[in-house]
């Protein structure tokens, strides 16, 4: 049984889709997606376990030993981000079935559930494999998901949000598939491990090969489309502002991370321990983080859609991951693959108050928080409290990450960058503070006064992330250690 | 009880009260009373602590490990014994005299102040008793946050634009300078507990000394050092009873205190002598105890011209801290003290005349004396240890002061002490003038007498304080010399 726990990882979700279907019951259903989803997280925390007790585990498919057949290869990083999937996976599943009930129609919600779990299939998918290729069909499976899921939204801009986003993510897909090509053609392998043997056996990156860059390209700008890096993002907000608010909530928090997750494959893992990345890329991409630190944030001071200004939050968040990896030193990659961790934890937690909101006021725009901070107090405490860890506050997971990214760059003697960091979580101050003051400040007096709480299916979750949220930042040594781990083997160093 | 157990009840009591008020809020005499109790109980436990001789050679107490090599702790030194001292005695004044004052004006959200308040006592807890930085950030941050409600009771137009001020310019500072300075010092020291005469075992460039120590004289924005000072006035849109503890003793004094420590326990006086940051901050505090005191002369509403007079004062305690002779220093730590009882009862006198005569004003103040004689007497000594004459503690740290201004011969700091001494007079002896000797203007309709018997108390007894000081200030100097012990001259 445990010999075969990597692969059940992607199995179980992917065999619960179709379950979905066959039961048309809409509570059956969210029980079948929360048994799925529980196992999961099991299974990943099992996997980790072994991982950090015995190091690397290769699955070989069907008994097909590398570099013929797919293979599941995982190693620190990726034991990591499966938790993050698998656990946020975890929370979204018992909060789906009310949130599900008031934003889906009722003869929906059997696919929604299917497509919900066919998308985890697909990331858990992309993550545990040890095969590019595979990577890829797993990529399009949980990206073509995706695109119905945000379809599903309420409101009938989801639909142009998903085209816009169908279209984007499908040229990024492409590009990703040319990359993919070209080192197939360079190398004659897909097999991840083999293709960085290969390459260095070769000597391909010390002298600079063409095609090899030319596929790293195309790789870089197909995941910087993925994982929205600025100014490739501009699908982003729209997606997550009209999907449904469990999809926003799953998407979110995993979606961007897993993107992140193969940047980090490709780039140090393939392209032997960030070599070529230093050369080339590390200071390409660092601009493109920075910008969107900045006008991530400037921009979602404007926004009136609290959802959409979480959304372009998000944007400024995954630069800071990104600037992580640009530095492309041990301290600076924990912080980067740390922040992917934190970053999980508070907007998974600030979207499920959107949610909240959503189930009780039916709209998330600022004028309608006023008075909130009296009529759903749960609700807005979380939402405080996440915006605090985004903040980067003292106690909050928020501020594990900053320290560590500040103190990163100060390793790497980039002065600006550092006060760059500190000034974008000031305009973070901004934009939450304004939900804060509308919330405890505005009293609406036309508006009923009394309590509306959200259910505590939705406010349970919620709390289980406000509590994991000030728990790692009071003890980060769990996340902090993995990530560490992770980043000495993206490097080659010492593991 | 072991130092360690003690350190942890002088936070954990009040935020177990915190909890309490909050679950007490049905009841508002169980609620008062369970803010009295846990001042009380927080009093007595840090006179434990007093009475302790062995109480700074105890061993850190490590609360948690945030991140590997970097833990929240607990450890007590002279100065920061003095800062819970202060707090915590008029923690327990202060509760009376809130309980009078909201009743007396009948505030709403009562519960919230009373739990706010308790908090923020735990935080300024915390950081009197932190042993490295990054626990003092922590807690100077929770301080900024718990308070924060507090300056924004009222929940209107005014109290919402005060507390963006408040919150904007206290968290901006520090996440903006503190923040990196700590984690610079850190990424130098390769540690951040404090340690008396400085942490650095190898000494920085004197470029890097400077740049650092002007991060942390700025990024403390709670020492309302200009250009970082307008968040004080702002704050003033509070309740009286908050502006007394927090914007007299807790918060602003959690600014110098942290400046001091730095300049104290991070650095060292002799490292930091001769550098330019040292200077700038030098001027910019003389420039700030002069400009303040000239912006409270044009005041007319008496909490701001309060509030001015408060970033004048604490600009004392800079400047003498940063002249870093031993005489000085001392000055520095026993004006935390002195300042503290004085204005704490020049706040409790301005909302001790707002309960009872409704007036926000000084030029409504003729003649009030009559009417209200045990305020303003206690007013009009608040105001002599303000000006630095005895019988007042005011006149011993500014004897302090000066002392160590000629000791360190710096003739520019003996001119403003005694400018800035006279501009005190000049706001603030009218107000006492007016008040007794003037005839009342307006024969009000409902005439008044004293506010309610709860707030003269409180305020007696902190005038009284200021002339105890005086009197019998051993405890206090004594602190101060062994704080003074490494100032260099």
């Amino acid at each position: 049984m445990n010999a075969h726990l990597p692969v059940l990882q992607v199995i179980l979700p992917l065999l619960g889709a179709p379950l979905c279907m066959l039961t048309r019951s809409a509570r059956l259903n969210w029980l079948i997606t929360i048994a799925v989803s529980w196992s999961g997280f099991v299974i990943s925390l099992l996997l980790a376990q072994q991982v950090w007790v015995n190091g690397p585990i290769t699955y070989n498919m069907g008994g097909w030993v590398a570099p013929w057949g797919i293979t599941y290869h995982i190693d620190a990083l990726n034991a990591f981000v499966l938790i993050i999937v698998t656990m946020i996976a975890a929370l979204v599943a018992p909060y789906a079935r009310r949130s599900i009930q008031k934003e889906i129609d009722r003869h929906r919600q059997a696919v929604f559930y299917a497509l919900l779990l066919l998308c985890q299939a697909g990331l858990l998918g992309i993550v545990i494999t040890g095969d590019a290729f595979n990577m890829y069909v797993f990529l399009e499976l949980s990206s073509l998901s995706s695109y119905a899921l945000i379809a599903m939204g309420k409101r009938r801009r989801g639909l142009t949000a998903a085209f816009q986003y169908l279209i984007m993510g499908t040229i990024g897909a492409t590009f990703i598939l040319i990359g993919i090509g070209l080192l197939y053609n360079l190398t004659g392998t897909l097999n991840i491990l083999d293709l960085a043997e290969q390459l260095n056996k070769h000597h391909l990156i010390a002298t600079g090969n063409r095609t090899l860059i030319t596929a790293f390209a195309f790789l870089t700008v197909g995941l910087s489309l993925k994982l929205a890096l600025f100014p490739l993002h501009l699908w982003l907000p729209n997606a997550y502002s009209y999907a449904p608010s469990v999809v926003t909530i799953f998407l979110a928090a995993t979606a961007t991370k897993v993107a992140v997750y193969m940047l980090l494959r490709f780039c140090f893992t393939i392209l032997g321990h960030g070599a070529l990345f230093q050369m080339t890329l590390g200071k390409i991409i660092l601009l493109p983080s920075l910008c969107a630190i900045f006008i991530g944030s400037i921009v979602a001071i404007f926004q009136y859609d609290i959802k959409r200004m979480l959304a372009y939050s998000s944007i400024a968040q995954i630069g800071y991951m990104t600037l992580g990896i640009t530095m492309a030193t041990p301290l600076g990659l924990t912080a980067g693959i740390l922040h992917l961790f934190n970053h999980a934890l508070m907007k998974g937690l600030l979207f499920m108050t959107m949610g909240a909101v959503i189930y009780r006021v039916d709209s998330v725009y600022l004028s309608d928080f006023r008075g909130l901070g009296k009529r759903m107090p749960w609700t807005m405490a979380a939402f405080v409290i996440g915006g605090l860890s985004l903040m980067g506050v003292p106690l909050t997971a928020g501020f594990i990450s900053k320290w560590y990214l500040v103190k990163s760059a100060l390793e790497c003697g980039w002065w600006p960058v550092a006060g760059l960091i500190l000034i974008g979580s000031l305009l973070a101050v901004i934009y939450v503070w304004r939900v804060v003051e509308t919330a405890y400040f505005n009293p609406d007096h036309e508006l009923e006064q009394r309590s509306c709480e959200a259910p505590l299916s939705l406010l349970l979750p919620m709390w289980i992330l406000v509590i994991a949220n000030i728990y790692f930042g009071i003890n980060s040594d769990l996340p902090l250690s993995m990530a560490a781990r992770a980043a000495n083997l993206l490097l080659g160093v010492g593991v | 009880m072991t130092i360690s157990s003690l350190m942890l009840l002088c936070l954990i009591i009040p935020a177990a009260g915190a909890v309490f008020i909050v679950l007490s809020h049905r009841l508002a005499d169980l609620r008062e009373g369970v803010t009295l109790f846990s001042a009380a109980a927080l009093f007595a436990v840090v006179c434990q602590l007093f009475r302790r001789p062995d109480v700074f050679d105890a061993p850190a107490t490590t609360l948690a490990t945030p991140l590997p090599g970097l833990e929240l702790s607990l450890q007590l030194e002279p100065l920061g014994l003095l800062f819970a001292g202060i707090a915590s005695l008029l923690w327990m004044i202060t509760s009376l005299y809130t309980i009078g004052y909201m009743r007396g004006n009948q505030e709403q959200h009562q519960t919230t102040l009373y739990a706010c308040f308790a908090l923020a006592l735990t935080s300024t807890m915390g950081i009197a008793l932190s042993g490295n930085l990054l626990t003092l950030f922590v807690f100077y941050e929770m301080l900024t946050l718990s308070t924060y409600p507090l300056v924004t009771h009222k929940r209107d137009h005014d109290a919402v634009a005060g507390g963006r001020y408040y919150l904007g310019i206290l968290v901006g500072s520090s996440i903006g300078l503190l923040l990196p300075a700590i984690i610079w010092t850190w990424h130098l020291a390769g540690t951040t507990t404090f340690h008396y005469g400085g942490l650095f075992t190898s000494a920085p460039p004197k470029a890097v000394v400077s740049i650092l120590f002007l991060l942390y004289a700025f990024g403390i924005g709670k020492a309302a050092l200009m250009p970082l000072h307008r968040w004080l006035p702002e704050a003033m849109v509070a309740p009286t009873p908050v502006s007394a503890l927090l914007h007299a003793v807790a918060v602003v004094k959690a600014g110098v205190f942290c400046v001091v420590k730095v300049i104290l326990y991070v650095f060292g006086p002799a490292l930091l002598q001769g550098c330019s940051g040292l200077v700038i901050v030098q001027v910019v505090a003389g420039f700030t105890l002069l400009c303040a005191s000239l912006i409270a002369l044009r005041q007319d509403n008496l909490k701001r011209r309060l509030a001015y007079s408060t970033i004048s004062q604490l600009s004392y305690i800079s400047l003498s801290a940063a002249i870093l002779a031993p005489l000085s220093i001392r000055g520095a730590v026993v004006h935390i003290a002195a300042h503290a009882v004085g204005k704490i009862t020049l706040f409790f006198a301005a909302g001790a005349i707002y309960t009872a005569a409704h007036k926000t004003r000084v030029s409504e103040l003729d003649g009030i004396g009559q009417r209200m004689p045990w305020t303003m007497t206690a007013f009009a000594i608040a105001t002599l240890s303000m000006i630095g004459l005895p019988p007042t503690a005011g006149f011993l740290s500014k004897w302090f002061m000066l002392q160590g201004a000629f000791e360190a011969n710096n003739l520019l700091v003996i001119a403003v002490l005694l400018l800035s001494t006279l501009l005190n007079a000049s706001y603030f002896v009218p107000i006492v003038y007016a008040a007794f000797f003037k005839p009342e203007r307006h024969i009000s309709d409902h005439p008044h007498g004293e506010a309610p018997l709860s707030m003269v108390i409180a305020l007696s007894a902190t005038a009284l304080l200021t002339i105890i000081l005086f009197f019998w200030p051993d405890l206090v100097i004594s602190i101060a010399t062994r704080l003074s012990i490494g100032g260099v001259s």
